[in-house]
């Protein structure tokens, strides 16, 4: 239960229908996590999907997986995980204060952020090339045509969901970088550091998932 | 239940940095498994290792290890809710060749 | 008593002008935004409504087409589901009383409410859109792969309107649940919140873990559209079955997204007209989360006859029957409130009343449905028709009336004209009963739902039921006209105009845009009875 102030001293970064900043924090981080919450069930029902299918037509996804970029899903996996790391520094460097750190570690995971695109976008380039676009002159083994088909479809749904979230994290950092900047954010408010730090950190989890279902399927078949 | 703020507690960075090193080596696993033919256990490894790395990444990077009891709930009933739909969901999926219908 | 008056400043006179309705952020304020655009969707799908009975009271398909019939049914339900019955009691009564109700000055994220005002806009005109531009036929359960696939209407904008509303309600949910956590005023323990807000947190718990399932869903459907990928076609080796498991994980808990805030305005209404506290307030607490949970347990029943396996049915099957106990034992207890209590039969308690017997029979022929057997006999009849508007205009719809009328006095700080509005309900209770009994009758007979065309022999039960509707109609205009009228005319309510007990009661009528003159701090339980009234004595 939250304590109320009898006064408070009035911060510019306190709203007026809260008490205190301690409330306001605890609201804000509640929010993102329960928003969270709703962002598992959104991509969960991608991923029931994906275990459907998979379960259905085990050859086919293997046979599909196959044709993936792995050293660029890889790559980009380490990339998000680095991501991950400046992202949680920002934050050390925000509760302590410390602003030029604080900056650095935004650019710097904003800066992996736009890498993860740029390799995505590679990828997808390869695959237009390679025409695994279903619906745009798809190819693959008669074999396996149906499924492999449905493999890609999920590909890129899932991926591209996921990039359009990294787009909106960036844009989050964006507005961060800028408050930092401005000094809006200081060692008593950085809630607002923290709780974009819980999205960046999220999409990077979905990434977790996304790399070994969709990358790494029937690799050891003649790889 | 406790108000106070996971903030007060800040994560010093050799923790960190300890976290990141042991994502790349699940993530050098991760990779190096997918090579090696276990047949169903390959699933069952790289879910498990993907699985661990994301426990990590809440636990820490998130700071739901220093959060408070509403915070764990949360992340806990999420999960838990994915898996519901999951567990339901095949049910129907794994049962459906069990009969046939004359 | 001295003839109360209005408070010289309140949230209504506030600050005047469009601009201040429309960039508000005051929470009672976007209750009234709610208010006026749920109403007009009301009217949308109450329209639709008008011309599928009209067709109904002949046995030939002879009004419309059976694709424009097949039109009508879709968008009816769309408008009705979406767009009526899930907002309805979270973004207006919730809006207006959730932050009075524990104490506080507003919503947790009042600049989100504003938003997830506007997406609400957006996402009824995407759908709006999509049906004056030809409609959809495809059932507002957009099975597949007739959505995906064959169907040649607007499916896709009206996917996109449904997708974009669900995030309304998400966040709407999201602000709930932040709110009633964290912003409790002092003393407002957890126990001694207004079950209201209890059926409010819960509801809430289902919109957050419900809807971005259906979201995804939607966004598959008009994807699958646009880009033939083919998830649910089996041509492309795709599972309808998948698609259906998807769309009832959530809409069936959308179900208790309509029920469970009805119920929670029940509890309010029947404690506050015997004047005595909620028997069994615990259990009520209780069975609103029990309800939330166990409703995301049982989707599979919607799909007996569907293709899935007869073991996960037979599971469904078991998890529906358990869900009708928290269910019960809210009635019951709502039943043991009122014996023993100081009963005063205004408005807001024939709604009340008229919920939990209607309610009672809906949730019964529930039952009958979750059991295997009986569904395949009666599944896509008139009886699943009779069942579902037993529940969600039996119910929900009473139990926002109700609602409407027990919290106008404090939303408008003026009280309707009782004898009108107790005509009203009467008219509407009985318009009800004589337009969904006999379809509980023919759809056993075997008449099918979704058909323009029927067998002669179902006629007289089907005019009845046209009839029933047509004085359904007059009743739902009825308190239009009164409320309106009040608004201008209506006597000046004072702060308590019932006696009831409540924080809500304790601040004026209208409150002031903060709420309260002072934080409150609650030393109390709920529904702590006598209550002196306070202003007008209704």
């Amino acid at each position: 239960m939250p304590e109320t102030a009898t006064g408070h001293a009035h911060q510019p970064a306190l709203a007026h229908h809260f008490d205190d900043l301690a409330q306001q924090k605890e609201a804000a981080t509640l929010g993102m996590w329960v928003f969270l919450v709703t962002e598992v069930l959104f991509f969960g029902g991608l991923f029931a999907t994906y275990s459907v299918y998979r379960s259905w037509y085990p050859e086919a996804f293997a046979a599909a997986s196959h044709e993936m970029v792995v050293w660029a899903g890889t790559l980009n996996t380490v990339v998000l995980i680095t991501s991950s790391l400046t992202m949680a520094l920002a934050v050390h460097a925000a509760q302590l204060g410390e602003r030029r750190r604080l900056l650095l570690f935004l650019v710097l995971t904003m800066a992996l952020g736009a890498a993860f695109l740029g390799v995505k976008a590679f990828e997808y380039y390869t695959e237009f090339h390679e025409h695994h676009v279903p619906g745009i002159g798809f190819q693959f083994e008669a074999k396996y045509f149906r499924h492999a088909q449905l493999f890609f479809s999920l590909y890129f749904v899932m991926t591209g969901l996921h990039a359009l979230h990294m787009i909106i994290g960036l844009g989050v950092m964006a507005v961060m970088l800028w408050w930092a900047w401005r000094g809006t954010i200081t060692r008593d408010y950085y809630s607002p550091i923290e709780v974009s730090g819980l999205y960046w950190h999220f999409v990077d989890i979905v990434w977790i998932f996304l790399f070994p279902l969709l990358y790494l399927i029937g690799r050891h078949a003649g790889a | 239940m406790k108000s106070g703020m996971q903030t007060d507690h800040v994560v010093p960075t050799r923790t960190y940095y300890a976290i990141y090193a042991l994502l790349l080596a699940c993530t050098y696993l991760t990779w190096q498994v997918a090579f090696f033919d276990l047949g169903a256990m390959n699933t069952v490894a790289a879910m498990t290792i993907a699985v661990l790395k994301a426990v990590v990444v809440v636990l820490f990077f998130m700071h739901v290890k220093y959060s408070t009891r509403l915070t764990w709930v949360v992340v806990i009933g999420g999960v838990f809710w994915l898996g519901i739909l999951l567990v339901l969901l095949f049910s129907d999926y794994l049962t459906r060749g069990w009969r046939t219908y004359g | 008593m001295a003839t109360p008056t209005l408070p010289a400043r309140h949230y209504l006179n506030d600050g005047y002008g469009v601009t201040s309705w429309l960039l508000t952020r005051d929470h009672k304020r976007i209750a009234l935004l709610y208010l006026a655009a749920i109403t007009v969707f009301f009217f949308v799908g109450g329209a639709m409504a008008v011309v599928i009975r009209l067709e109904l009271a002949t046995p030939a398909g002879d009004l419309v087409s059976d694709e424009t019939y097949n039109k009508l049914f879709t968008m009816h339900g769309v408008m009705m589901v979406f767009f009526f019955l899930i907002p309805a009691i979270p973004s207006v009564l919730g809006n207006f009383l959730v932050p009075i109700m524990i104490g506080a000055k507003d919503l947790a994220f009042p600049k989100l409410n504003l938003l997830s005002w506007y997406i609400y806009i957006v996402g009824g005109l995407f759908t709006l859109y999509a049906l004056v531009t030809g409609g959809v036929d495809t059932g507002w359960t957009f099975y597949t792969p007739f959505s995906t696939v064959s169907s040649t209407t607007n499916v896709i904008s009206t996917a996109l309107g449904i997708f974009i509303t669900g995030f309304s309600g998400i966040l709407t949910g999201l602000n709930f649940i932040v709110t009633i956590h964290r912003m409790r005023a002092p003393g407002m323990t957890w126990f001694r919140m207004p079950l209201f807000l209890w059926s409010t947190y819960a509801t809430s718990l289902i919109n957050v873990l419900g809807t971005p399932v259906i979201a995804i869903t939607l966004l598959l459907v008009a994807a699958e559209r646009v880009f033939h990928f083919g998830f649910f076609d089996p041509a492309v080796g795709g599972d309808p079955v998948l698609f259906q498991h998807l769309f009832w994980f959530y809409s069936h808990p959308a179900v208790y997204i309509m029920v469970l805030p009805a119920m929670g305005v029940i509890s309010e209404l029947v404690a506050a007209f015997c004047r005595k506290q909620v028997f069994g307030y615990t259990f009520v607490a209780f069975a609103s989360l029990g309800i939330a949970v166990l409703g995301f347990l049982v989707w599979g029943h919607h799909m007996f006859v569907a293709g899935q396996s007869v073991y996960a049915a037979l599971i469904f099957s078991i998890l529906s029957f358990l869900v009708a106990i928290p269910s019960a034992v809210k009635v019951f207890n709502w039943t043991a409130t009122m014996y023993k209590g100081a009963i005063s039969w205004q408005t807001p308690m024939l709604y009340a009343i008229g919920f939990i017997g209607l309610f009672t029979i809906g949730g019964l022929t529930g039952l009958f449905l979750a059991a295997v057997g009986l569904d395949v006999h009666v599944t896509d009849t008139y009886f699943i028709v009779a069942h579902f508007h037993y529940i969600m205009v039996g119910g929900t719809i009473m139990g926002y009336l109700g609602g409407l009328h027990y919290w106008w006095p404090k939303i408008s700080g003026r009280m309707y004209n009782e004898w009108l509005a107790k005509i009203a309900a009467a008219i509407i209770f009985i318009g009800f009963n004589l337009t969904f009994f006999p379809q509980f009758i023919v759809g056993y007979l075997g008449m099918p739902r979704r058909y323009h065309a029927y067998p002669p022999e179902f006629q007289v039960l089907n005019v009845l039921s046209s009839a029933g509707a047509s004085i359904l109609g007059v009743g739902y205009l009825i308190p239009m006209v009164y409320l309106m009228w009040s608004l201008r005319y209506g006597k000046v309510a004072g702060p308590n105009p019932f006696g009831a007990s409540g924080l809500e009661w304790t601040t004026t009528s209208p409150p002031p845009t903060g709420n309260f003159a002072h934080t409150p701090i609650v030393t109390e339980a709920a529904y702590t009875y006598p209550v002196a009234a306070e202003g007008y004595v209704a």
